[in-house]
């Protein structure tokens, strides 16, 4: 049978190219097994969201009601703003981009509006769109059960649901606009604050447009406003990525523009300050550390939900430990959990460069400890819940530096996998985790400060607590000389294996 | 300066490197040519002990490399873009690897002034860092940067592919420099035999792991390995 050209104009067969093109990139990725692992416990996640999900949706309308703070529809209308802005930074950090992979696609027989329509297709179905539908479909039906009008209820429940696909696109064209997404994120917070604080409510304004979609009788009506938003939205990004699918616009990796930079305050540090010198650039240069260092400052935060009592099952001294180690070791977690794999995509440089595994070692641990402190200065404010609670975090502080320093950087030489210092889109939970022998690592970083403690607490007298917890740190700081040569042995031992699993997926 | 004793190297049941024996003299300028899979990148990785020899040792100035890490103030190497930090700007990786080589910037700035022509101008001040630079310009910095600190030996794996012709020529001019310092050791692999007959001394050739000439570069070395290779 003689050739025919059919490709371009058979959506179907391109549709199963992709399809088997996707299968194939996820059985044979390099690393299937620990991925499948990886997936396996996302399934579990998801799993779990979709359960806190459906029973809020079945639930929240008796709740509400039964707190008695008014009509369940409209309280959640008050609070749907944050709702859709939390949804749209959670996209923003989690959700992939549909433009990954297809790069090699542009050149073969298929209509480059296929390739967009695909892709942006795929992202439909995405778990971040359908999730919502657990809480909005059973909320939606217990509100039919009780009585309220069946055409309100529809023509608002479209209304929302097509609010969070547009949140869907919107994320899809805003993706890599740093500058206008942390400023609407910290804005939302100063609105929360504010509300919190009752100065300020924004709710008023903006409730009354999602009870819109509820009234009748022009609930109906209103609700065509974001279906129609969404339909633009889509069109937009159609033409967005369809404009943009060329290797040098949106497919392209965007540069910065480079400074060099000198950091000659560094120099009196010696061989310490060269290396000091390289983490702060590569923390400032590149996005995946940076947004691991910013997530690390936020642990600041953490401690809110258990100095202000406002979770009843983290209350009693032992959890203000708990707390105060991770309020001053964020950057310890976020950052130093990860050490060696910052610097995988040039270990071998780093290898057979003139250096010493000490002196590489002692850079970071010296990061974290500059971190640590300034964490513990920043978290100052804790005074006002209280001198016990900021006199956990400080002694969480003085642990974190003494003792869970060595441990991050000892788990660190079994941690082999590369870090793509390029990307965002693994910064939370990587398969990393699941090291079987980082996880025994995490057991004294966390649960031996609160045995110490509370045996301290609880057998001698509150001080002794604080004491104990403290008194460890400054031990292990003590013996900081043989921990590092303990350290760097396993550094050494584990060298080639190291390299070797650098060199496979990078 | 580098002798080479009994080296194997196996993966599985595939031996991929058998080097019962090898002597690099000191100030030599040393070629290492063989096709895809020869053993060239596995014979400077076990050099620079970036992976472990299944039997044999080599010494490096005395210095058994997998042993102890004295090797590494008087060696240097580029093998690939995993020897270039992506987030530098060439001038900041220069003066990184300057400092780890006790080099302070007056010096790293003398020695890389000294290749501006090779540079071609797309190196210094150009507000990029070395992850935005064309695969070639990267090579370009890279071997400039293994050239810091006067090292004794220096190890260069394919460094005329994916140079521009005239950046081969310079480059080309410049190991020739470099060797003709009796001091330095200089081993470079290619797969080009123009380029490596021209610059060194003597040119080994492996095949699938197996070293099958040895021969000191004489005017009709280009043609025994042509022949060779021609198969």
């Amino acid at each position: 049978m003689p050739y025919k050209h059919k490709g371009i104009h058979d959506p179907t067969s391109m549709l199963k190219h992709f399809f088997t093109l996707q299968w194939k990139s996820f059985f044979r990725a390099a690393s299937f097994k620990t991925n499948l692992a990886f997936k396996i416990l996302m399934i579990f996640m998801a799993l779990y969201f979709i359960l806190v999900f459906l029973s809020l949706g079945v639930g929240s309308y008796f709740i509400i009601k039964k707190q008695g703070l008014g009509d369940p529809l409209r309280v959640v209308n008050r609070f749907m703003i944050y709702y859709l802005v939390i949804d749209l930074y959670v996209r923003y950090m989690f959700q992939k981009m549909p433009i990954l992979n297809i790069k090699p696609l542009l050149y073969m027989p298929f209509k480059k509006s296929e390739v967009v329509k695909y892709s942006l297709g795929k992202t439909v179905f995405s778990f971040f769109n359908w999730m919502h539908a657990f809480f909005f479909v059973p909320f939606s039906i217990v509100l039919l059960t009780q009585d309220y009008d069946p055409l309100a209820v529809i023509s608002w429940h479209i209304a929302v649901m097509a609010l969070f696909y547009c949140n869907n696109f919107l994320n899809i064209m805003m993706n890599n606009l740093d500058k206008v997404f942390y400023p609407v994120v910290a804005l939302l917070a100063v609105f929360g604050i504010l509300q919190y604080k009752g100065w300020f409510d924004i709710t008023t304004y903006t409730a009354p447009v999602f009870d819109a979609f509820f009234d009748l009788p022009y609930g109906p009506v209103y609700a065509v406003i974001p279906c129609l938003l969404l339909i633009v939205l889509i069109i937009a990004s159609f033409r967005y990525f369809r404009k943009h699918m060329y290797l040098d616009g949106g497919l392209a990796t965007k540069h910065e523009e480079a400074k060099t930079e000198d950091f000659t305050w560094l120099n009196r540090f010696g061989n310490l300050g060269t290396f000091l010198k390289n983490d702060i650039k590569l923390i400032k240069r590149n996005k995946r550390s940076r947004t691991s260092v910013i997530m690390g400052f936020l642990f600041i935060l953490y401690g809110l939900l258990f100095f202000t009592g406002s979770m009843e099952v983290y209350e009693g001294p032992t959890w203000g430990i708990f707390a105060g180690i991770f309020v001053s070791g964020g950057f310890l977690f976020s950052f130093g959990q990860f050490v060696p794999s910052w610097d995988s995509s040039y270990y071998p440089l780093m290898m057979s460069q003139n250096i010493q595994y000490r002196d590489y070692l002692s850079s970071k641990w010296y990061l974290i400890v500059f971190a640590t402190v300034i964490t513990t200065l920043l978290s100052s404010f804790y005074l006002y819940f209280g001198w016990q609670a900021y006199l956990a975090i400080v002694v969480g502080a003085i642990y974190n530096i003494g003792v869970n320093s060595y441990l991050v950087l000892w788990g660190g030489a079994y941690i082999k996998t590369p870090i793509d210092l390029t990307s965002n889109k693994k910064a939370f939970g990587d398969k990393q985790a699941f090291n079987v022998k980082t996880m025994l690592l995490t057991i004294p970083k966390l649960a031996l400060p609160l045995l110490v403690f509370a045996a301290g607490y609880y057998l001698i007298s509150p001080v002794a607590g604080y004491l104990a917890v403290a008194l460890s740190g400054i031990l292990g700081y003590v013996f900081k000389e043989q921990v590092f040569k303990l350290i760097e042995k396993i550094y050494k031992k584990e060298k080639y294996k190291t390299l070797l699993a650098y060199k496979e997926t990078s | 300066m580098i002798s080479v004793h009994d080296i194997t190297k196996t993966y599985g049941s595939q031996t991929v490197l058998n080097i019962p024996h090898l002597e690099i003299p000191k100030g030599q300028s040393f070629g290492l040519v063989g096709n895809n899979g020869a053993g060239k990148t596995t014979f400077f990785s076990l050099l620079l002990d970036l992976i472990q020899p299944s039997s044999g040792k080599i010494l490096n100035n005395e210095v058994q490399v997998d042993v102890s890490e004295a090797w590494k103030p008087f060696t240097s190497a580029f093998i690939d873009e995993t020897f270039l930090i992506g987030y530098l700007t060439p001038e900041e990786y220069f003066y990184f690897i300057g400092e780890l080589r006790g080099q302070n910037k007056a010096d790293v700035d003398a020695l890389i002034g000294g290749f501006e022509n090779f540079f071609h101008g797309e190196i210094l001040g150009q507000k990029k860092y070395l992850r935005d630079l064309s695969k070639g310009n990267q090579k370009k910095v890279g071997i400039v940067a293994s050239f810091i600190g006067s090292p004794e030996v220096v190890i260069l794996d394919e460094p005329f592919a994916n140079l521009d012709p005239t950046t081969q020529i310079r480059l080309k001019q410049i190991i020739k420099d470099l060797a003709s310092n009796k001091d330095v050791t200089v081993l470079v692999s290619s797969h080009d035999l123009i380029h490596v007959t021209e610059v060194c001394e003597r040119i080994v050739v492996l095949n699938k792991g197996e070293i099958v000439r040895d021969i000191q570069t004489s005017p009709q070395t280009l043609k025994e390995l042509e022949s060779f290779f021609a198969g």
